[in-house]
């Protein structure tokens, strides 16, 4: 029944409400980092990017986290609401992604003295952008609703897992990147801007899933109609 | 079989191959085909084989070795695993962090000569962000490196 999920799909205006405080988060947190904390002894203010390219890794993985979480319980309970939760959380996965690349690349070109290289950090994180794509193109490839779930459960899984070797890369091999910062070797100076900017990407995170889930709930519901109006057609054809 | 048992075992096989595939990536043989760059120390130990061949390097830059030409933008100093040192040239400005210290990757192949001629210098920096300490100004420490040769 394509009505019964219509009271599912959540009013546009609380969903506005989550994303302008969201955006006043993000605008906040940055203004802050980039006015309260003294340049770093050796990058000086270039260190201010680290206010934007952590948060952006950070809240990638957790997107990818998300669509881990949903192609295993659409795999585990066959409903399509998780394959759509997997598929929106993708999407906002592959726009982090490739944010943390632009801004990583951006960082790196003035402090290590290239915008790239092969290094395993950067080559598994671009091995995980190209695995999103793929998984975004498998879903528009693919027609039929169940077989698309099935599939790109299975690709978003793998793709998924893929973040533990990303996070793992620059312990189990030598890198440009350097090891993951931790509280003992980031100065309180800094740590307090990168948590909040950390808070405001996890709203802005959370925004963009709800958006594209809604998105996704809405084209499945025409989708459905459609599919009834067509098979309405064909049985007065044969009767 | 249901076709709900068959499911589940089809998943569990995946999981199975998943893991093989993590278990392999972290204690199988592909970390060593993964070397992103070699010590001073690994170098050497080529012997004949060491030379002319593009490589990475990656190592300290040993305190006290950095002589930079400003005129000609010829720099050179001293690359340490803490074993083996080895000389590295190079030209062109450095990027902005290279100091004295700083962990640097470069790029370039291991002449004859005994001299490592790097086309490409890249500097590693640590997981710290610390503030300058009192008195110490940001940076301070590149422009000594600048200044040094000019007065």
């Amino acid at each position: 029944m394509p009505g019964s999920f219509v009271p599912a799909v959540v009013s546009r205006r609380r969903y506005q409400i989550l994303g302008i405080i969201a955006l006043a988060a993000l605008v906040g947190a940055e203004l802050l980092g980039l006015s309260a904390s003294p340049p770093d002894r050796d990058m000086g203010h270039l260190q201010k990017i680290m206010y934007v390219h952590v948060p952006a890794a950070w809240s990638a993985f957790l997107a990818f986290f998300v669509v881990f979480i949903g192609s295993v319980l659409y795999l585990w309970k066959r409903e399509e609401r998780y394959d759509l939760l997997a598929a929106a959380a993708a999407e906002v996965a592959l726009v982090l992604t490739a944010l943390t690349l632009a801004l990583g690349s951006i960082w790196g070109r003035p402090t290590w003295g290239v915008w790239w290289t092969w290094d395993p950090r950067l080559t598994t994180t671009a091995i995980l952008l190209v695995m999103t794509v793929g998984y975004l193109a498998l879903r528009s490839f693919v027609d039929e609703p169940d077989r698309r779930a099935r599939w790109s459960a299975a690709v978003g899984i793998l793709a998924s897992l893929n973040v533990l070797v990303v996070y793992k890369s620059v312990q189990w091999w030598r890198t440009l990147h350097q090891v993951q910062s931790s509280p003992s070797t980031v100065d309180p100076a800094y740590a307090l801007g990168l948590r909040l900017n950390a808070l405001a990407f996890l709203l802005v995170l959370v925004y963009f899933i709800l958006l594209r889930y809604r998105a996704a709930r809405l084209e499945r519901l025409v989708e459905a109609q459609a599919e009834a109006r067509e098979l309405a057609q064909g049985e007065e054809l044969h009767v | 079989m249901t076709p709900g048992s068959r499911r589940r075992l089809v998943l569990a096989g995946g999981a199975i191959v998943v893991l093989c595939g993590f278990g392999f990536l972290l204690y199988g043989g592909i970390g060593e085909n993964l070397v992103y760059f070699l010590t001073p120390s690994e170098l050497l130990a080529r012997g004949e084989r060491a030379y002319d061949t593009p490589v990475r390097l990656g190592g300290q830059v040993l305190p006290g070795s950095v002589r930079w030409d400003a005129e000609a933008l010829d720099l050179r100093f001293r690359l340490t695993d803490g074993t083996q040192t080895l000389v590295v040239r190079s030209t062109g400005a450095p990027p902005q962090m290279f100091r004295e210290g700083i962990g640097v990757v470069v790029e370039g192949r291991y002449r004859e000569g005994g001299v490592f001629e790097s086309t490409n210098l890249m500097v590693k920096h640590s997981n710290e962000y610390r503030p300058p300490a009192p008195g110490e100004r940001p940076q301070d420490l590149y422009r000594t490196l600048l200044g040094e040769e000019r007065s």
